[in-house]
Formats: structure tokens, sequence, C-alpha cells
């Protein structure tokens, strides 16, 4: 019997536009904030796990030396967009592992202003040479499809239209008109304001389907958690034992050989193989889930989700969001953060970000956006190349 | 044959034939059929290391599209990326003679192979692909 591991304390810095601020001080007010809210220090942790993917490298020894260098073994994780949920996962396994009892995990982004993430500029060249693994004799971006992320998320999602029946550019605007709604809510978020369906219509098309209110918002931000062994966890105080969260699952997946993946990614494989895993894990289904928080870096991305994650019948996306469902009043909340098109998406800290944010829900501690009597939820990223974690949560039976 | 210093062409990419009729070739798993359009160390499928090279069907029908609208500087838009399902084997392409709008871009409608000039340098024209509406 492995031993279970909780969430002891947990933080999000405001996402947005930290232009006074640098990686290393958006980590280290995440972690702090993280390990204090867990009535804990560096002194107690055994493992940090830090992920940052565009800050140059070492960024794990970097924070400790704003937070405190105890000569704990650091890892470093990069894995695309599901780096924060990877940083977070390897400080599991190491408590799993019974390597310590406490553990640090944190991941960051600088992102305002990135732009097009996946997109390569193009000069000219003087003569046709040959290079690489396709003897490409020019960029081929722009000239044999696009591999940019909005381009791959709209096919992601027209493909799903072409599988199982049209999916029109209006009900892909309105998954983004939910999560813009519910983004009013969460005084953390990059942008809370409410946009009408006319407007996210109407504003400028990055890839059709999806224009830009529809894709994930480029802000800055940080997230970090300390989790904790279930044995230490019955030595410390009631209070951290009552508002400790049970990490009922966690699954880390990478994309198996499909026929279609060279061409497109294949998000959905190893996002449905990773759910059936979490589900097993935790011993429940997606009937038992109270709120869910999934990786929609794109308004097509989510509606694929919503099946891949069995919150639907295979193919019933598109009836499940009519049938209003994912709306923070539905049955089956989804994204009540605002999710990445709204609340913002640091790439390397939205896989403990969304973490938080079940987590306030099951604590009951999310305000104006709670999510009532929420006991189970689920958190989902995917990061392209691939790699998907999953995590499922438990509020304290105490 | 004959005037090499007006005929040379090279494909934009190793996989696309210059032969007639034009066509694209993939590196094709002896094992178990997988097929790849760049070098292999192995399979991704079944880690098998012998390929062969098999043409693809230069017809098929269109599985998913986006238009691009936005891309960096050097990249002409909008342009219309595409994933073409040729007979059982899925290709990225750009949709070519086509109004990018989903008008007239449809999921499921028929496209062809079709081929396009991308310039000449130091006497060498550059030959890119497309796919095109069946109609045309």
């Amino acid at each position: 019997m492995v031993e279970d591991v909780w969430i002891l304390g947990i933080n999000m810095t405001k996402f947005g536009k930290h232009f006074d601020k640098d990686v290393v001080d958006l980590g280290a007010e995440a972690a702090m904030a993280a390990m204090a809210d867990g009535g804990v220090t560096m002194a107690d942790m055994g493992i940090l796990a830090a992920g940052n993917l565009r800050g140059g490298g070492g960024f794990g020894q970097q924070l400790q030396k704003q937070i405190g260098q105890t000569g704990i073994p650091v890892f470093n994780v990069t894995n695309a967009c599901a780096t924060g949920a990877t940083a977070l996962r390897t400080a599991i396994m190491a408590i799993r592992a019974g390597e310590c009892d406490m553990g640090l995990a944190v991941g960051v982004e600088k992102l305002a202003g990135a732009g097009l993430l996946g997109a390569v500029a193009q000069s000219d060249v003087d003569e046709w040479q040959p290079e690489g693994r396709f003897g490409a004799v020019a960029p081929t971006d722009g000239r044999i499809g696009t591999a940019n992320m909005p381009g791959t998320f709209a096919q992601v999602g027209m493909e799903y239209g072409h599988k199982y029946g049209d999916v029109s550019f209006e009900t892909f605007a309105r998954i983004s008109v939910k999560n813009h709604k519910h983004s009013t809510l969460n005084p953390l978020a990059a942008y809370s304001k409410e946009m009408s369906l006319e407007q996210i219509m109407g504003d400028i098309m990055i890839a059709y389907p999806n224009t830009r209110p529809m894709c994930s918002a480029n802000c800055d931000g940080g997230a970090a958690a300390v989790v904790v062994s279930d044995a230490k966890l019955k030595t410390l105080s009631l209070e951290q034992q009552r508002r400790a969260i049970k990490v009922s699952a966690s699954v880390l997946t990478s994309d198996p050989y499909t026929e279609r993946c060279q061409v497109l990614p294949d998000v959905n494989t190893l996002t449905k193989s990773a759910a059936a895993q979490a589900y097993e894990q935790a011993g429940v289904g997606p009937d038992d889930l109270d709120l869910v928080e999934l990786h929609d870096c794109f308004a097509t991305a989510e509606l694929v989700h919503y099946d891949n994650l069995g919150l639907c019948e295979e193919g019933g996306a598109v009836d499940f969001f009519e049938s209003g469902a994912p709306w923070r009043d539905g049955s089956k909340p989804v994204n009540v953060s605002g999710g990445l098109q709204s609340k913002g998406h640091p790439i390397s800290a939205t896989g403990i970000a969304n973490i938080w944010e079940v987590c306030h829900h099951l604590r009951g501690e999310a305000g104006d956006r709670q999510i009532e009597g929420a006991r189970v939820a689920l958190a989902h990223v995917i990061g392209l190349g691939s790699a998907c974690g999953i995590h499922i949560l438990e509020s304290s039976a105490a | 044959m004959t005037d090499t210093a007006t005929s040379a062409q090279i494909p934009l990419v190793d996989y696309l034939v210059l032969d007639d009729p034009v066509h694209l070739v993939a590196n094709e798993c002896t094992n178990c059929g997988a097929r790849y359009f760049d070098r292999r160390n192995a399979c991704a499928g079944c880690f098998a290391t012998d390929f062969q090279k098999v043409g693809v069907a230069t017809t098929g029908e269109v599985a998913s599209f986006t238009i691009v609208s936005m891309a960096p500087p050097g990249v002409e838009v909008p342009f219309v990326s595409s994933i073409i399902d040729c007979d059982g084997t899925s290709v990225r392409a750009n949709l070519l003679n086509v109004t990018p709008d989903d008008d007239h871009i449809k999921l499921g409608m028929k496209v062809r192979l079709c081929t396009y000039s991308m310039g000449t340098k130091g006497g060498v024209e550059a030959i890119g692909f497309g796919f095109e509406p069946v109609g045309n």
C-alpha cells in the first residue's frame, strides 16, 4: 500500500504583468506563501522540484538562494505546459518513495508579451539547401501547414468536429464566453472582464476558429505547493490536518504512438490514458467530481477535453457544453477560475495554479466563487510534445 | 533531359518526389506499417529499425483545418493549414487554390496534391506542394 500524500500548503501569485519582479521574485513569493499557508519552513523541506521554461536554467538553485539554502536535492524540471504538474508530481513521487516526508514544488513563468508560442520568424535564404530530418530547403511553417500553438489547437478542435459532427465557430466562442464570465469572480486572474459572444467572435482572428480572447493569455505568474506524507501530517496540528487536501491521484503520461501524431499532435490519447489511470488510483469516476480545472489553452482544446476526461459520453462534448453543465452553476463546473483564456497561462506555473484553485474550493476558502460543498476535484494540464498531468484531490475527512 | 540550366528543380522537402506524377513518399516500417515523413532511428510504434519507401496517395479528404491569420514576420497570411487523410496516411499541408474562409473550406472535402514554384535561386527552382479541391 503506497502511503497517501497531502497538499499541506499552496499559493499562487496574482497573474498578470509583473514588470518589477523576475522569475525568482515570483517563485520566492509563491514558495514562501505556500510554506506559510502550511505552517512550515524551508527547514522542513526534504526536496525542491522547480519548474521554469524561459528563465535560462538552474531556476531551483537560484530560488533556494533567495528563500533558504538547506542542501536538499533540487530537481529542475521542464515539460512544456505540464511543467508545473511535473514539478508537483516529482515531489509527490519522492514522498511516495519514502525519500522524505515533506517537499516543495514551484512553477514560475514570465510570459507577458511573449507573442505566438511555437511560431518561428522566417528570413529569406540565399540558396536552396536541404536541412534537417525532412531535408527542407526553406522553413516549413506556413508552407506545410503550421505547428504554432493557436493553429495546432485549432486543428485539434476541428478534427473533433470532423470525427463527431461539425462544431460551429459560435460553439467554440461560447466556451470562451463562459471562461471570461467565470474570471470576473477571480481577483488573481490576469483578465477578469466579461466578454459577450459578439465581442469574442468579432475580435482579432488568430487561427480560425480561435480569435484572440479564445487563446490562453500570456502573462507572468508563479505557484507553489508543499506536499507532506500521511505519517508526517498526523504529527502536525489539527488545524494543519483539517486544511490538508488529499492527493487521491497523481498521474503523468506522454503521448503513445498513433497514426496521425507526426502531423498533428494527438492530445487526446494521452489525456484519456491519464484520466483512466487517475480515476482508478483515486477510486472515483467523473460523476464524483465537484469541479474540474482543465487545460483550456484554446477554446478548441477545452471542448475535446470534456470528452477526454470522461465528463461526457464519447463524441458528446458539444451536447455536454450546450447543456450548461460546465458553467459554475451547472452540474459539472469547469474552469471556474476563468481558465487559461482569462485567468492566464504563465506556462510553468499553470500545473500548480490549477491545483491551488481546486484546493481553495475543497477547503471552502474560495470566497465569492466557492463551489458549495466541493469535496472531489480534478486538475488537468497538457504540454505539447507531449506530456499530460492529472491530479485528483479530495478534501480532508476531518 | 535537355536544358539543365533552366530545368534544375529541388523539392521543398525530401519526401516530395518530383517524378511524373508528383507524389509524396513515406518511410514505412516493414514490421508494423507505420509511416513517417522524416528520417527515423527506429519505429515509434514498434521499435523496429527497417523501413521502406512507399508512395502516398495523391488524393484525400480534409480531416481538419485552420485558417492562420496571425504569424511571425516572413510568413504570409492568411494560409490554410490542413490535415489530409490520404487513404489512411495523414498528411499535413496547406490548402491551395481555395478562398480561405469557412464558406469555401469544409471538413471532409476531397482534395488532391498540387505543386507550385517557390522561386529560383542559383539556377535552381524550389518546388513546394499543397492540396487543392478536386473540383478545381
